[in-house]
Parts: structure tokens; C-alpha cells; sequence
């Protein structure tokens, strides 16, 4: 600003007043070109020199700027030290605050050198806004520089301070009972955001008795009624969480009970599925969240309900939509067996549609139906049949090949089919080029006699093992190929043999892996149904950490790839003692404490000689590593994995 | 947490954009924009690329974006951001590129007040209103962080306005497939100093569906209540009770399913099913056409009925009907053959009404339909 003093003589003939408009609107403009993404660094030491301002206004706008570049201009942000000391002792309270906040954003370590002897004196502030602020400017700190937070004794002095603990992510606190019921007690008079933090602290703590357990479950459950859903979502995943450690099983129905109504509607989740029917202008991705609930929550007795409105989907006009409720009157025919025939009817009437997304939809999910109920719907085949042009992705196509292939008994032109379907082979997409070679050999072996399909299945095998790079369908190719060759019979009793049935269970999660995920309830992992360890990179799992009052039914070890490992073995046996009090380390948070609990159990059980060669022998164990592969000899695996194939 | 918080105009320009931690950098914006702003194919609020999460909240064609790396509380990071909306609301009136624009310096020190190194702070309106003097600061921590201490008032008055929102999505058969009735208990109060206020609602309540009521009680399914009201004295003595912020706010929002008896029955014609001492002022009915509908004769005998092309609706207008009363629609539509055949939604036939009263001075009583009183055909 100093640079441009030449034209200010202008300001003079109009007053004071626009002197400091003027001022202001600098500032205003860097901000504003800060925001554009352009690189305003250039106007460091200028800008710096406004810092002095007694306008609020104003040093707001410099601290903006300095937060943006002060971590590029490491070099020249000494020049800012002596005016952030000074507002650090300034009288006015906001200005202290905004000081150290400032300090706390711009993470090199002048500043933070700088800050921690100011920090330490406004933990200690009369002003409650200023001890506030310097709390989380402790995490900050933290953040940036671990080992500074923790000699400076600043953990120690927000652990006194307990304002706000969960603000130092990183920094774990194991909270005992006086603390948690210290928190707790500060529930009732924090903010709607504080009292989120201060329930997300309470995972932290492990109850060891049922009844602190049901205590402060109590004390959580009247959260569920804040207006803020963040706070009952969180509230939930407390409640969820203490449950694990909870004996009185009234207690628990109660909560259970209490949690409905917030969610959605009370026992809906059992009798009414009404409350999940989409509404006309519901978001889409509410409509399709919604689609999926309804699917789940089908049962006998609602089954006719649900079809009725999964038709009434299947007319409308989003493409994802109208997919999801096709599928979904599939689904529902294979989960609910007396509602099949209805459900039935229902595709069949989409099929009339001929709208190609909905064909091909209802095509896909009427394969599964087959295989849910084999002989009972093969009737319709013929009508599939003719919607056969319509069908142009490599999903729907595949799974009509399959149809076609499975049922070409059943088909008298089955033969013409798959040759017009063939026509196209080394065109097709791998999925399709699949389900062709499959069929070829099932349309063959039904009619071996026929002429036709003799030249087809030919022709098929050997474009597949010769035309072909893809190795899966090379190998498969061959496969059928020798089968044939050695023994038709034998291949004929392999490729038709009976298949397994198929069920919705694939749908269900199974109880470790929801008890994990109930820990991350509200949190981006529950809504992609994943552990956080899975997407994002460092996030850490979370699991129950064992205590006297752990239910045993929760105490199952959730993860089974740890356990089948190499020292993990040894472990799984003292879980399984629920007296025992070191059988934390199974359920432990973290790897290392895992690793070293592993390692004394090793030098100090007995149990230990059963495998003593294993320490020894740093190879023993690889023979898992190669599964159970072994060359030329048949196993009744294989088998079972030729069966999926087909 | 929040790592970061942008705000886009509808061109995926950065009109507000504010790092709260260093694991993300200011491009992490322009991955914002060539991924969800300027890609049509995105329908969720919320996209995850690698480890970084956008949450993005759309309001008059500007996007309210947050950012974050880690396994976030969604919840909280979608509240965060209709808090923001709702208190920039408060400030300027409305929420778009102009107001945004004209507002940036304010908002950059209004999302540094309300956020901290990625935590929501207080974010109370009131509270934040007198950040220019230094009263915030006892404010922002206190024990009511939602009141100032020192508010006067000549005339101490409250208002309460019981507002319901009937919610009904019909079949094409007439079968009712869901029936709802929202309810916001809506509070304006000028009163001095820090009053207690109590409020009671009466015996035919219940509020869990375990305790029995009488016959005629109104069972509520859910009910939640404003920061201000102490939770626990409500579950131990079912009183609310609070300390009110200044001015206007939602004290109360309840849900019910059970007995709600539809104020308006939609057939080919539309019969009130309440009282003839009341009224419904206000009906609109929305009566979706076929897109290539070239023109509608209507008549009708109360209120005005009119076909708006651009909309592809006729919009039927009852100023006031009074309750017993059934009123009639006949229309006929000439409808031309296109050569473009895009396909009909189907869109429901909406309604639209109010009905207020008075119980007592100080109370009243709204019940409407708002968007959601839906009748499939």
C-alpha cells in the first residue's frame, strides 16, 4: 500500500472517511482475487504492513491472507511475529482469539515457536471464547508438530481444561468413568456441535461393569430427541455402542424401541414399509436408497404392497430408477417364494413395454428367477425370446445366451438362435463372448445329432482358442474342448449337472462386519456400507475393545483374515476364554499392540509347542500362500468351480 | 473433518473458497469442478475420489461444497452446511451468485467464526449478530449459547405458531398409501433477560406409543426439539422447558401417522372432509397434462382453472372452500400428434391448501399442504 503512496493525495479533498473506504476496499480486492485462485503472494510485505490496523474489519482480511500464504512465504513471515504478539495481548478478546487461531493455521515452525508461549497463557484466559479457541489451536499444534504439543505440556493442560478432547484428533484419550460422566454432565449445557463431539468421545470409553454401561446409555438415550441430526446420529452409534456392553436386556429393548421413531417411523422397520414409498419429487438418490430398503424390508405379508409399487416405478422415466425397480420385482421373486408368481406376471408385463432398459432388465433378473425355481417359469421362455434384438448390453445379453444354453431343449429354435447370437462373437464383449461358449456347448450337447449345432459348437471352440487373446476365454475354450473330446458323456453329466440353488443371502452382511460398521454409524463409511480402512488411506479401524462387561456375543472376532494368520492362531484360543482378561489384544485397535501381545503370548504359553517348528523354519507357513493349488490332480474343489462357471 | 469449504456459482466458479486444514490444496476445487459441476452424470451429494470426500449442498444454482479426507460424519457435514445456508439466509436475505458476491468479506469472517480447523463452532444467528462487539466471547461459551443476557423489551410478548404440514401420497386406485402429518412448533418471542419458559401440551398427547391414551389421543411418532429445550426434564417430567433465543425459532417438530384424517379427498372432483365452521383458503391444484397437449377447455364451478403450457399443468385456483363441500373440475384436452416422443412422467396431481385458526390469543393454528399432498393417477 506504502508502494502507491502517490496516489493518495487524492483522498485528502474528500475527508477522512474516504481515506479509510479506500483502505478497506484494498483489502477486499486481494481477497476476492485470492478466491479466483489468483496468486496474490507477490503483495506479501505490502499487505504485512496493514497489520497494524486498529480496524477489526480490516486485520480480519490480512489474517486471511496470511493463512492462505503464510506457509509459501515461510521465509518473510518472521516480519509478522512481533504484531501477532502483540494482538495476542490485546485487550480485546476477539482480537487474542483471532491472533492465536491465526498463528494455529499457518503451521511453520516460526510461528509455532512463536505461538506456544502465548498459547500457554491463553489456555489460562479469563475469556472463556479465547480458552476455546486456544483448545482446538492445541490440536492444531498437535497436528503440525506432535512432539512440541506434548513437551510443552499443552495435552496435559487441555486434558485439565476438558473442553473440548476430541478436538485433538490423534491424541487418544482413554477416557476413564469419572471423565466420561464429567462429559456427560457437561451434555445438557453445550452447544448442539459440542455435544456431537462430546458423544463421539464416549466410543473412547470402555465400560467395565454392564451397569456403567446402562448408567450412561440412560443419561445418552434423551439426545435422540435434539433437533440437529448429526447429534442423533451420533446419540445412536453411542447407544449401539454401549449395548455391546449391557446385560439387562430390558434396557435394551427399550432403546431399541426409543431409536426407531428418529430413524423413520416406529416399527416400521418391521410391519409398515409404507414410510419408504418414494414421493414424486423425492431426490433421486433418495428414491434409490428407498428402493433398496423396500427390497429388504419385503416380506410375505407386505410382498403384494411392495410389487404394486415397484410396478408403479417401473413406468416412470429416470432410466437408473426404472432399472433399480425392475430389478428389484426380480429380486423380490427370488426372497419372497409366494409372491414369485406375481412377480412373474409383472416382468412378463414389462417385457411388453418393449422399452429396451426395462427388457433388459427384466431379462437379466428372470435368469436368476430360473435358477431360484428350476421348472416352474420356463414357460415364458418363449416370450424372452422375442424380445432378443432389443437387447444391446453385454449384461442382458449374456444372461439371454445363458438362457438360451441352459433351456435349449426347451427352445425348437434354439439352434437358429444361437447362430444368428454367434454371428457377432469376436465383436462381442469378453461377458458375452463367455456365456456364447457356454451355451454353444449346452445347445450341442442337447442336440448332438443336430447338424447345425455340431458346426456351431466347432466353430465357437475355435474361434475361442485361436481368434481370441483373452487367456479366460482361451482356457475355457480348451477346457470344453478336451471334455468333449475325451468323454461327450461325461461332459454332457458336467456341463448339466444340477447347480446349486441361489438365495438372497449374498445380500445380508454378516455380523462382524455390521458390528463394525454400527461403530461408524453417520459416518461416510456407514453410507458405503465400508470399514473407513478400506477407501480412505490411514483412516483406522474401529472394533470393541474387550472388557469384563463385553457381551460374549459381541466379542466374536470380526476380521477373519487376522485371525487365519500365522500368530494369530495362538490368539483366538485365549479370546475364546471370556474370564481372560488379556484377550484384549485380539480385539485390540491397533496393529502394533496386536504385534507385541502376539509375541508374549508366543515366549510365555505352552500351547506354543504344538507348532515348533514355526519359529524356526521361516517358510513353514508359505504353503498357504499358494492356496490350494496344486497341478493335474483333480480335487472336488475344482469342481465345484467348474459348476459356477457354467 | 472439514478439511475445506468452497462455494460455486453454477459455472463451477469459486466464489467463496477456505482451506481449514493443510491436507488438501486449493486445486482440490478445480477436481470439484470438473467432477460434479460439470459432470451431468453425477446424482449423489456426496462423491469420493480416493480418500477425498465432497459433500455438496445445492441452493439457487450455487453449490455449498465441503471437503474432507477423512471417514466424516456425514450427518454432520451436511448440517454444517444447511447451517450455513440458513444463517447466510438469515444475513442477506437470500442465498445466490449476487448475494454471495456482495457478501464475500462477511462470509469468510462468518465461516471462520463457525468453523475451527475443520469442527463447527456455535453457529447461532443471534449469537454470531453481535460478533462486532465483544459480547460473543462469553456468548459463544456460555452455558446459553443461543441468548444474550441483556435483551430488553418494553412489551414482553410470545407468539406461537402451530404450523402442520399434511403429507399424503395417493394411489391411482384411492388408496392411501402413506398419510403423514408434520408438525413445527414455531416460536417468536420478545421477552427481557433470560426467561424460563415452560410449555405444555395437553393430555390427549402421547408421545410414546407404549403409554395408553384415551381414544381420541394424538399419538406422536417422533419428536425433536430445539437446542434450547433441556432434554432431560423432558424425559423425566414430559414439561419442556427453556430458555428461548431471541426472536424467532423452531421450538418443536413432531410427526404423526396415526389418525390423520385428510382434510381434502381428490377424486374427479375434490370433497372437504372437515368441520364447516372452517375453511380452506388457498387451494391450488395441480393437474398435470400430457406433454403434447396443445390447449385445455375447463370448467369449474368455484374458483379459476387455467392451462400454463410451460408447465404442462392446469392450475386450478380455489380462493376459499368451505368445509362439507365438494367442488367439480371437468376439462377436456386437445392433444396433437409430435414427432418427438418424450416420455410422459406421469406426474402426480398436486395439491396445495391452508387452513388456519385461532385456539387462543398468542396461538395459532396453520395446517397446509406443501408440495407433498400427491395424488398418483
Amino acid at each position: 500500500m506504502s508502494g502507491q503512496g502517490g496516489q493518495d493525495a487524492k483522498f485528502f479533498q474528500r475527508g477522512k472517511i474516504q481515506e479509510f473506504r479506500a483502505e478497506l476496499a484494498a483489502p477486499r480486492k486481494i481477497v476476492a482475487n485470492i478466491t479466483m485462485g489468483n496468486d496474490m503472494s507477490a503483495l506479501f510485505t505490502d499487505v504485512v504492513q496493514c497489520l497494524g490496523t486498529p480496524l477489526l474489519e480490516i486485520k480480519k482480511m490480512v489474517y486471511l491472507f496470511l493463512i492462505c500464504y503464510g506457509r509459501q512465504k515461510a521465509d518473510q513471515i518472521h516480519l509478522v511475529i512481533p504484531s501477532f504478539l502483540q494482538d495476542c495481548n490485546d485487550r480485546n478478546p476477539l482480537v487474542r482469539a483471532l491472533a492465536i487461531r491465526t498463528m494455529s493455521y499457518i503451521p511453520t515452525p516460526v510461528v509455532i515457536e512463536a505461538l506456544t508461549e502465548p498459547l500457554r497463557h491463553c489456555l489460562k484466559d479469563r475469556d472463556p471464547y479465547v480458552r476455546k479457541t486456544a483448545a482446538i489451536c492445541v490440536a492444531k499444534l498437535y497436528t503440525a508438530d506432535p512432539r512440541k504439543a506434548e513437551k510443552g505440556g499443552f495435552v496435559e493442560m487441555l486434558r485439565d481444561l476438558l473442553l473440548d478432547p476430541n478436538a485433538t484428533d490423534g491424541v487418544i484419550f482413554k477416557l476413564n468413568l469419572t471423565v466420561a460422566n464429567k462429559l456427560l454432565t457437561a451434555l445438557g449445557e453445550s452447544s448442539e456441535w459440542g455435544t456431537i463431539y462430546i458423544l463421539d468421545s464416549l466410543l473412547r470409553y470402555v465400560p467395565e461393569k454392564h451397569v456403567d454401561a446402562e448408567i450412561m446409555a440412560e443419561r445418552v438415550i434423551i439426545q435422540l430427541q435434539h433437533a440437529n441430526s448429526a447429534v442423533v446420529l451420533t446419540a445412536i452409534k453411542v447407544l449401539l455402542y454401549l449395548m455391546n456392553y449391557m446385560e439387562n436386556r430390558r434396557l435394551m429393548e427399550y432403546i431399541c424401541k426409543k431409536m426407531g421413531p428418529p430413524l423413520a417411523a416406529p416399527s416400521v422397520l418391521k410391519n409398515d414399509v409404507k414410510v419408504f414409498f418414494c414421493k414424486y419429487n423425492d431426490p433421486i438418490y433418495v428414491k434409490l436408497a428407498k428402493l433398496e430398503i423396500m427390497y429388504r424390508l419385503a416380506r410375505e405379508e407386505n410382498a403384494r404392497e411392495v410389487l404394486a409399487e415397484l410396478q408403479e416405478y417401473a413406468s416412470e422415466v429416470d432410466v437408473d430408477f426404472v432399472r433399480k425397480a425392475v430389478r428389484s420385482i426380480g429380486r423380490l421373486a427370488i426372497k419372497v417364494e409366494p409372491a414369485a408368481d406375481s412377480c412373474i406376471q409383472a416382468l412378463l408385463e414389462l417385457l411388453e413395454t418393449k422399452v429396451t432398459y426395462v427388457v433388459q432388465e427384466a431379462v437379466i433378473v428372470t435368469k436368476d428367477v430360473f435358477r431360484r425355481y428350476p421348472g416352474k417359469y420356463e414357460g415364458i421362455i418363449p416370450k424372452l425370446c422375442e424380445n432378443l434384438d432389443l437387447l444391446d448390453e453385454p449384461e442382458s445379453k449374456a444372461a439371454m445366451i445363458w438362457i438360451v444354453g441352459q433351456f435349449a431343449d426347451r427352445i425348437d429354435n434354439a439352434d437358429e438362435l444361437m447362430d444368428d447370437l454367434t454371428y457377432t462373437f469376436l465383436d462381442e464383449p469378453v461377458e458375452v463372448q463367455l456365456a456364447l461358449l457356454s451355451a454353444a456347448v449346452k445347445l450341442f450337447i442337447y442336440k448332438a445329432q443336430s447338424d447345425t449345432s455340431k458346426a456351431l459348437v466347432h466353430k465357437v471352440l475355435k474361434w475361442a482358442t485361436e481368434e481370441v487373446d483373452n487367456p479366460d476365454l482361451r482356457d475355457r475354450g480348451f477346457m470344453y474342448w478336451r471334455l468333449l473330446a475325451i468323454n461327450p458323456t461325461v461332459a454332457g453329466e458336467i456341463v448339466l449337472a444340477e447347480k446349486p440353488a441361489i438365495t438372497t443371502d449374498a445380500d445380508r452382511m454378516d455380523r462382524g462386519a455390521l458390528d463394525q460398521l454400527l461403530l461408524h454409524t453417520g459416518t461416510l463409511g456407514s453410507i458405503y456400507h465400508k470399514n473407513p480402512e478400506t477407501f480412505i488411506r490411514n483412516a483406522a479401524g474401529k472394533a470393541l475393545t474387550d472388557s469384563p462387561a463385553l457381551n460374549p456375543l459381541s466379542r466374536q472376532e470380526p476380521r477373519k483374515p487376522s485371525s487365519s494368520a500365522a500368530p494369530a492362531t495362538n490368539n483366538l484360543q485365549v479370546a475364546s476364554q471370556p474370564s481372560n482378561g488379556s484377550s484384549s489384544d485380539l480385539m485390540g485397535t491397533s496393529a502394533s499392540q496386536e504385534g507385541v501381545d502376539g509375541e508374549g503370548d508366543g515366549e510365555g504359553d505352552d500351547e506354543d509347542i504344538e507348532s515348533p517348528a514355526a519359529p524356526a523354519d521361516p517358510y513353514a507357513n508359505l504353503d498357504n500362500a499358494f492356496g490350494s493349488y496344486i497341478a493335474d490332480e483333480p480335487r472336488p474343489q475344482t469342481k465345484d468351480l467348474l459348476l459356477q462357471v457354467f | 473433518m472439514i478439511s475445506a469449504f468452497f462455494i460455486f456459482n453454477q459455472k463451477g466458479e469459486v466464489l467463496i473458497s477456505r482451506l481449514y486444514r493443510t491436507d488438501l490444496k486449493r486445486s482440490i476445487a478445480d477436481v470439484f469442478r470438473i467432477q460434479v459441476v460439470s459432470n451431468s452424470d453425477v446424482r449423489s451429494p456426496i462423491i469420493t475420489l480416493g480418500s477425498t470426500s465432497f459433500f455438496h449442498v445445492r441452493v439457487n444454482n450455487l453449490y455449498i461444497v465441503a471437503v474432507t479426507k477423512c471417514n466424516a460424519n456425514a450427518a454432520l457435514v451436511f448440517e454444517f452446511c444447511y447451517r450455513f445456508i440458513s444463517i447466510a439466509k438469515s444475513y442477506f436475505g437470500k442465498v445466490d451468485e449476487e448475494a454471495v458476491k456482495n457478501n464475500f468479506v462477511l462470509i469468510y469472517e462468518l465461516i471462520d467464526e463457525i468453523n475451527d480447523f475443520g469442527y463447527p463452532q456455535n453457529s447461532e444467528t443471534d449469537t454470531l449478530k453481535t460478533e462486532e462487539s465483544s459480547k460473543i466471547t462469553t456468548q459463544a461459551t456460555g452455558s446459553t449459547s443461543w441468548r444474550r443476557g441483556d435483551v430488553k423489551y418494553k412489551k414482553n410478548e410470545a407468539f406461537v405458531d402451530v404450523v402442520e404440514t399434511v403429507n399424503l401420497s395417493m394411489s391411482a386406485k384411492g388408496t392411501v398409501l402413506r398419510a403423514d402429518v408434520d408438525g413445527h412448533i414455531q416460536m417468536r418471542a420478545y421477552l427481557s433477560g433470560t426467561p424460563e419458559c415452560r410449555f405444555g401440551l395437553n393430555d390427549k398427547l402421547v408421545i410414546d406409543k407404549n403409554e395408553h391414551g384415551s381414544g381420541d389421543a394424538v399419538e406422536l411418532d417422533d419428536c425433536r426439539f430445539h437446542q434450547c429445550v433441556r432434554l432431560d426434564e423432558f424425559d423425566s417430567s414430559r414439561t419442556i422447558t427453556f430458555v428461548p433465543p431471541d426472536g424467532e425459532f423452531e421450538l418443536m417438530r413432531y410427526r404423526s401417522t396415526s389418525n390423520v384424517k385428510l382434510p381434502l379427498r381428490v377424486y374427479t372432483h375434490i370433497k372437504t372432509n372437515f368441520s364447516n365452521k372452517l375453511s380452506a383458503t388457498n387451494v391450488v391444484l395441480r393437474i398435470p397434462t400430457p406433454l403434447n397437449t396443445t390447449g385445455v377447455d375447463c370448467k369449474v364451478p368455484n374458483g379459476k382453472a387455467k392451462y400454463v403450457p410451460d408447465e404442462n399443468v392446469v392450475v386450478w385456483k380455489i380462493p376459499r372452500i368451505q368445509g362439507g363441500q365438494e367442488v367439480t373440475l371437468s376439462a377436456s384436452a386437445h392433444l396433437t400428434s409430435t414427432t418427438n416422443r418424450q416420455v410422459w412422467a406421469r406426474p402426480p396431481i398436486d395439491v396445495d391448501f391452508q387452513s388456519n385458526y385461532h385456539s387462543i390469543k398468542w396461538v395459532r393454528y396453520l395446517t397446509k399442504a406443501s408440495g407433498s399432498y400427491q395424488i398418483r393417477f
